[in-house]
């Protein structure tokens, strides 16, 4: 019954995950907590290891919640079930397109409705964000403070575009050095 | 074509780090400039087909790539290179981190890690603001406009946030809502 929930979960996960990576992370979420799976904390300590590891964090981080909650069959089978929806209509997609070779750019039924969907996945990706401020993720005023200083990183290329801070900007970059001041922070 | 497309992504697959868009400019030098498996044009047409489409962005440029140049068997060797990477590091790091989460050291560095991720998750939601009201639509020309967009930003998130909705959901009324403005906005054209 778990394996069938997790690959249910996934599918809609699949199905659902319009915007990328950030945006799946919400749908993600929601199955975790409505499940009651895990608690925010060890959901965000697998976004952490999902961000600084190679590949898409929506593969990372279904594998990583499978395996934590059905073990390696339970990993095999979110992450399937997270590309099946994908391969279903995708392909489906992929047919029609070499059929027709149509042009999707400058359709504006497609461009319309994509432009208001991007708008809804800035607000799911937010959701993510507001969903994991809790007072098992921000536990004192060192959390505000590494929270402001990678938002200001992150955001900095964009004011002053220069060598530096597009390196200091970097996200594997800026776990590494939270982990740092985790450290030092907390266990001296 | 299964062993070509299978090796190509794992390529990909193993050395982006950063997630789907980060494989993108990667995808676009392999497929495009060295292999010449499609052009310029069809690629761009491949990133819209893969933004479109639910699932992840890389998952989903591997399928439309293997399909174009290699079938059936094309697609199971991009699919199969993508995500076999992801899924062997994370599940080797799976095992491993449950022993390694009660050394107080990790436990201290993921103190600080929390809230990055958090960040991490927040800050590149200007960004994503900024290019979303740049993007081709039709109604881009009427002014306030992006501020009616923003609003439904702001709608999703709180929502979600607050109303403990499900994102499928949300997901799903964007769809109804748009496609339902565009049919009244020929509607009113029309007449």
């Amino acid at each position: 019954m778990l394996y069938l929930a997790l690959f249910i979960s996934f599918f809609k996960i699949g199905l659902f995950g319009f915007g990328g990576g950030l945006a799946i992370l919400s749908l993600i979420q929601m199955e975790v907590e409505n499940h009651g799976w895990m608690n925010e904390q060890e959901f965000v300590d697998i976004v952490a290891v999902s961000q600084v590891t190679p590949g898409p964090i929506g593969i990372n981080c279904a594998t990583y919640v499978g395996y934590t909650v059905g073990g390696f069959w339970g990993s095999v089978l979110s992450t399937f079930a997270i590309v099946l929806p994908s391969l279903i209509i995708m392909l489906t997609i992929c047919k029609v397109y070499f059929r027709l070779q149509t042009k999707y750019q400058g359709n504006p039924y497609f461009e319309q409705t994509l432009k208001m969907l991007r708008f809804t996945v800035i607000g799911l990706i937010a959701s993510a964000a507001l969903l994991l401020i809790k007072p098992t993720t921000f536990i004192d005023s060192t959390s505000w403070i590494i929270f402001a200083a990678v938002c200001i990183f992150t955001i900095l290329p964009q004011l002053y575009k220069n060598k530096v801070t597009e390196t200091l900007s970097h996200p594997i970059l800026l776990i590494l050095f939270a982990g740092l001041a985790g450290l030092l922070v907390y266990s001296l | 074509m299964f062993f070509p497309l299978f090796w190509t992504y794992l390529k990909i697959g193993t050395f982006t780090l950063g997630g789907g868009y980060a494989m993108l400019p990667l995808i676009q030098r392999e497929v495009v400039d060295r292999k010449g498996w499609i052009d310029e044009d069809e690629y761009l047409n491949m990133i819209a087909l893969a933004q479109a489409a639910p699932g992840l962005i890389a998952v989903n440029s591997a399928i439309f790539i293997g399909w174009r140049v290699g079938g059936w068997r094309g697609v199971c060797g991009a699919v199969l290179g993508a995500v076999l990477p992801s899924f062997l590091i994370i599940l080797a790091i799976a095992m491993i981190f449950q022993d390694w989460k009660e050394i107080p050291a990790v436990e201290a560095a993921f103190k600080g890690i929390r809230p990055a991720v958090v960040a991490l998750i927040a800050a590149p939601l200007f960004k994503l603001a900024k290019s979303a009201m740049k993007a081709k639509g039709q109604q881009t020309k009427e002014k306030g406009q992006n501020a009616v967009f923003l609003l439904v930003s702001l709608a999703a998130a709180l929502l979600i946030w607050l109303g403990h909705v499900n994102p499928v959901w949300v997901i799903l009324a964007t769809f109804v809502i748009t496609l339902c403005s565009i049919w009244l906005s020929s509607y009113h054209s029309s007449k």
